[in-house]
């Protein structure tokens, strides 16, 4: 047998498949079909979880994805844990084990319900009250106690071993929901032609008809022309059906978000399938048949486990065959509050009295109960409960009466009638009506082609949503294809039972003893929005923030609703005038694995490699990352550290020769016979002049004559350019000038190509760089007279066709050979060997820094920091003159570029040359320090100098360069070191070794 | 996501395309005869209007080029793409 509570016959659930599942270390059996809830009710269990603040017991409140209360952690092993799960979300499976949270040591008896007992002091806002003093201990000592008492599962600790999947998906037709509307709307659409997404959040596609046993839809019981109509969707070639897919986010473009729970459901999944698929539908149109969802009643302790939705405990008896209890009384504002007295009473539940809280109280329904000899009460609502860990009686009390007539039972239904979930429409940036006799909102217009269609239009009753939604979908057909083939409309007949319609339902602010709760989830009750409202607040976006009424994973999808008609009550307005709060996405929650996709560890960035970089892994290269590129930092020898290894390279520089690879600089084949005119508008040089066969230190203003870029320009030919850009700007620079290309002067012609790719670059630096290459260059004289600095050429380096500029960005006689990519690591093996004999080492990029800063050489990002502008960084000279106009240089001239106390480039030398400087540090006057102190600028490099034996810095000072010798100091950790002012160029200032 | 029609390739997702500011800002022909201020104007000032919206698309991972759309600022609705250089359709001065 699964569970005592369990109907003979009639259910969905398959009777012949017994699963057995664990909760709480006890073991149970449920049935194939099965719900974690439904199995758990089945079995008389109602306790599942404590309350997230006063850690009260609660019970299962709903049967679908709205369930407030029943949270629970899934555990399949020891990485697989899944907490805030809804129990009645969760499909059985043989072997399940779940646990209920915030409880200790057990749910019946949790320590932590003693806050219950401290509840008088635990009000709306009360973290923002109670625990200010002293300040420390917020940090120390409340909020870990608080986070430790309140709150829901566990976040997994491990990492997760599962995989997910992310794909894309076009169709003519969304259709979000697959209830009656859906399945009207999708079958409408297909049958116009139209390409069809059908997506429902649950196992079964069916919706409200799952646990409709009454209704014939074309001449067929319900169930029957469900199954039909899903078959011949699923056989469709126009259709796809996704069920266990959540639509959790609308956004622009009607492009929808959904989470396709591919395995959860299985007991042994297969290890080839994903966990879960992110689906990103562009869809032309969508239809929303998201549905409604029931609304609680808020009386007094509405919250003891035995108190649900009277609706979901017709769809546990109608859909899963379970009795959710013996006795019931039914509170209700809406005739679906009958509906599910008579179904229990059917099923041989005692009803013991319906409390209507209607002052009127008519119709077949209510005759029908008074009928069935079930006690009927009008204008009566629940005026408190008794229980403790199960409700065993209700007190109901007449609009006005004095005393309460106390009836005991073991279940509450309550039903406040039905809110269309709109979350979707909303996020669609939809626009809201409130409808007076729904007492709900319900969709308008929307930018986006969407249409809500049945239940969430506030559409009700089987036949008008089929109706609804077969139109919706004809509509949303006939919007993606522009034409309509007629389709063969559904005939309904169904006995139905009201209008939706929910007047006068009287919150009534929980008059009586015991908390009156509005949001089960965070706990907050309806005295709690009134002390909010008497405080002050009038927003209702800021009493959910102060009351925390509708947020976290619920997001208020029960709790809205009455917070709102509350909170209008006592600011005496009308619920239109207090508004809404903004539904967020997701609409119900989804796993950071779903969102990350296959975007994890190795596959979360595009790691980018030169060709040379297996040889310098295979030399002990400690590598660093530049944007996404992988850079040899410096290559360490025998147990050397980073400085030792930083100072070996350097000195090779300065001394014999090194090899440094240079791929990831940005290059730029510029081509066409104004390539000439076109660099000169770009650059600051005057390149116009420059002659085939040189190349050119350029510099490159954005408009506004701030530093952007930097490189080395070669003229291979009158029309053809080889323009290098820093690493990181590779991508900008080139927008930049097809901006300019395309956009200001388009008379010009000029191709720009990146060739950043297609070049590997060999830098070769120091005083024997000539003779450690000469041997393998072809086609070329590098003999200093034959080949000045400032050359370049294409030639063949071994055989290979090269393009070798004579360029130094160390201060020492240096080439840089470009080679096509394929031939880097080779050509590169080839110089190495050639250059061992000259003492050829390999450097990385920390030496190539201090090589650089050692001449007072800026660094994009450092220096130039994208507030300097080129006589900033003391970089005038590089400006052609005389020349046209070229970018950013009406700029110059403004009158703030021209200020003499602009910051300007400095070198600063500490007095105690041991002591090194941090970049970023300020530079200021004198030895104090505190706020009074003028900041001066800021050290833009520090490194050691193995060439000087001594620290050296670059720094960016105000009125810099007229303070040459001056003392300034620089704040490192809690001191101010004294540093002497100097020109920003600590070796070899006449540059002769360049041209050696 | 935005769908940015390219009058080249059509209606592609907003993650192809580089954003380019506001359009129809002239460059001065001769920057260094205009003033300061109208150079700062430039530079700097743009229209920031609720409603149409004159503006620049790089179609950076598609067709890498430039073109020019109008785009209401309230609805996030495109309206039209246009090549550089020609007029706005809407006929509008400024953006």
């Amino acid at each position: 047998m699964s569970g005592s509570f369990r109907t003979a016959e009639g259910g969905r659930v398959e009777r012949a498949r017994a699963i057995e599942f664990r909760f709480d270390r006890r073991s149970f059996r449920g049935l194939a079909g099965d719900t974690l809830a439904s199995a758990l009710l089945a079995n008389g269990v109602h306790l599942v979880g404590r309350s997230f603040k006063y850690h009260r017991p609660r019970g299962i409140v709903a049967a679908g994805t709205e369930e407030p209360n029943a949270l629970v952690t899934l555990i399949r092993d020891r990485t697989r844990r899944t907490p805030n799960l809804r129990a009645s979300g969760i499909e059985l499976y043989e072997g399940l084990v779940a646990e209920s949270q915030n409880r200790w040591p057990s749910l019946r008896f949790d320590f932590g319900a003693l806050a219950g007992l401290a509840a008088p002091v635990l009000p709306a806002g009360f973290y923002y009250k109670t625990f200010m003093w002293p300040g420390f201990a917020w940090r120390r000592l409340y909020e870990p106690a608080i986070r430790a008492m309140a709150g829901l599962g566990r976040a997994p600790s491990e990492p997760d071993p599962d995989r997910y999947l992310n794909r894309f998906a076009h169709c003519d037709v969304l259709v979000v929901g697959g209830g009656p509307a859906g399945i009207a709307a999708a079958l409408a659409a297909e049958e116009s032609g139209a390409r069809v997404i059908l997506c429902d959040e649950q196992a079964e596609f069916g919706g409200s008809l799952l646990a409709d046993t009454e209704s014939r839809i074309d001449g067929r019981p319900a169930w029957e022309w469900l199954a039909g109509s899903v078959a011949s969707l699923a056989r469709s070639p126009r259709v796809r059906v996704l069920p266990r897919t959540t639509a959790f986010g609308y956004f622009l473009d009607n492009m929808v978000a959904l989470a396709e729970r591919v395995t959860d459901h299985l007991a042994n999944p297969d290890p080839v399938l994903p966990r879960e698929r992110l689906w990103q539908v562009r869809a032309k149109e969508v239809v929303l048949a998201s549905g409604a969802i029931e609304r609680p009643l808020v009386f007094p302790a509405n919250d003891r486990p035995g108190v649900m939705l009277a609706d979901a405990a017709r769809t546990y008896l109608v859909r899963y065959g379970v009795k959710t209890g013996t006795r019931a009384v039914v509170a209700t504002v809406h005739d679906a509050g009958y509906a599910a007295a008579l179904a229990l009473h059917q099923a041989g539940v005692a009803v013991a009295a319906i409390a209507d809280g209607r002052r009127e109280v008519r119709g077949e329904l209510a005759e029908a109960a008074r009928r069935a000899g079930i006690a009927v009460r009008g204008a009566s609502g629940v005026a408190g409960t008794r229980g403790r860990q199960r409700i065993e009686a209700a007190e109901i009390r007449g609009l006005g009466a004095a005393t309460a007539e106390t009836v005991g039972c073991d279940l509450l239904l309550m039903c406040g009638g039905f809110t269309p979930s709109v979350h979707l429409f909303s996020q669609a940036r939809g626009r809201l009506r409130f409808d007076v006799l729904l007492d709900a909102f319900v969709p308008e217009t929307a930018p986006e082609r969407v249409r809500a269609a049945g239940a969430c239009r506030g559409a009700f009753g089987v036949a008008p949503v089929v109706e609804d939604g077969f139109t919706a979908g004809e509509e949303a057909a006939r919007g993606a294809l522009g034409h309509l083939r007629a389709a063969r409309r559904p005939v309904v007949e169904a006995q139905e039972f009201g209008t939706g319609e929910a007047p006068g339902a009287d919150l009534g602010e929980g008059r009586g003893r015991g908390k009156a709760f509005v949001d089960f989830q965070n706990d907050v009750t309806a005295a709690d929005l009134s002390l909010a409202t008497r405080e002050g607040f009038r927003s209702i976006e800021h009493v959910k923030r102060y009351t925390t009424t509708g947020m976290a994973t619920d997001q208020g999808k029960t709790a809205n609703p009455n917070a709102l008609g509350l909170v209008a009550g006592m600011l005496g307005k009308p619920v239109p005038e207090v508004g809404l709060t903004t539904f967020r996405m997701p609409y119900t929650p989804v796993s950071f694995g779903t969102l990350a996709g296959p975007a994890r560890g190795e596959l979360f960035d595009p790691v980018r490699t030169t060709p040379m970089h297996g040889w310098a892994a295979a030399q002990g290269a400690s590598f660093e990352d530049v944007g996404q590129w992988k850079r040899a930092r410096y290559f360490a020898q025998g147990g050397e550290d980073m400085a030792g290894a930083v100072a070996r390279e350097c000195r090779a520089v300065r001394n014999a020769c090194g090899i440094f690879d240079g791929s990831t600089l940005g290059k730029i084949e510029v081509l066409g016979p104004d390539a000439a005119e076109f660099l000169d508008r770009m650059y600051v040089n005057s390149l116009r002049r420059l002659k085939p066969g040189r190349c050119r230190y350029g510099v490159l203003l954005r408009e506004d004559g701030f530093v952007f870029d930097d490189g080395v320009i070669g003229r291979l030919a009158g029309d053809r350019f080889h323009v290098t850009t820093t690493t990181g700007n590779a991508a900008g620079v080139l927008a930049m000038m097809e901006d300019y290309r395309q956009t200001e002067w388009r008379d010009l012609k000029v191709w720009l190509t990146s060739v950043g790719e297609q070049w590997a670059v060999i830098a070769v630096q120091g005083p024997k760089a000539r003779e450690a290459i000469a041997p393998l260059v072809e086609g070329i004289d590098l003999a200093a007279g034959r080949f000045p600095h400032m050359s370049a050429a294409e030639a063949k380096v071994s055989g290979v066709p090269a393009r070798i500029f004579r360029v130094s960005f160390t201060g020492e006689l240096g080439f840089e050979i470009n080679v096509p990519a394929d031939y880097g690591r080779a050509i590169w093996e080839r110089v190495w060997e050639a250059g061992r004999r000259h003492g050829m080492t390999a450097y990385g990029t920390e030496a190539m820094h201090v090589l650089r800063a050692e001449k007072g050489y800026i660094v994009i990002g450092q220096e130039a920091d994208g507030t300097a502008g080129p006589d900033d960084l003391g970089l005038g000279w590089v400006i052609g003159r005389p020349k046209g106009d070229f970018v950013g240089k009406r700029s110059l001239g403004r009158a703030e570029m021209v200020r003499a106390d602009r910051r300007q480039l400095v070198g600063l030398l500490t007095e105690d040359p041991a002591r090194g400087l941090e970049e970023g540090a300020g530079v200021v006057a004198g030895a104090g320090r505190g706020p009074q102190a003028e900041i001066l600028g800021h050290v833009s490099s520090a490194y050691f100098s193995p060439t000087l034996g001594r620290s050296i810095a670059l720094a960016m000072v105000k009125g810099g360069r007229a303070r040459m010798g001056e003392r300034l100091f620089v704040a490192v950790g809690d001191q101010n070191v004294a540093v002497n002012v100097t020109l920003p160029v600590f070796h070899d200032p006449e540059g002769k070794r360049l041209h050696g | 996501m935005l769908l940015v029609p390219c009058p080249w390739c059509g209606p592609r997702p907003e993650v192809e395309f580089r954003y380019g500011g506001e359009a129809h800002i002239v460059r001065p022909a001769d920057p260094e005869a205009v003033t300061d201020e109208e150079w700062g104007e430039f530079l700097y000032a743009r229209t920031n209007p609720k409603g149409a919206h004159a503006e620049r698309w790089y179609h950076l991972h598609g067709c890498g080029r430039f073109f020019n759309a109008l785009r209401d600022t309230v609805s996030d609705r495109f309206t039209a793409s246009y090549e550089i250089g020609a007029p706005r359709p809407d006929g509008a001065e400024k953006s």
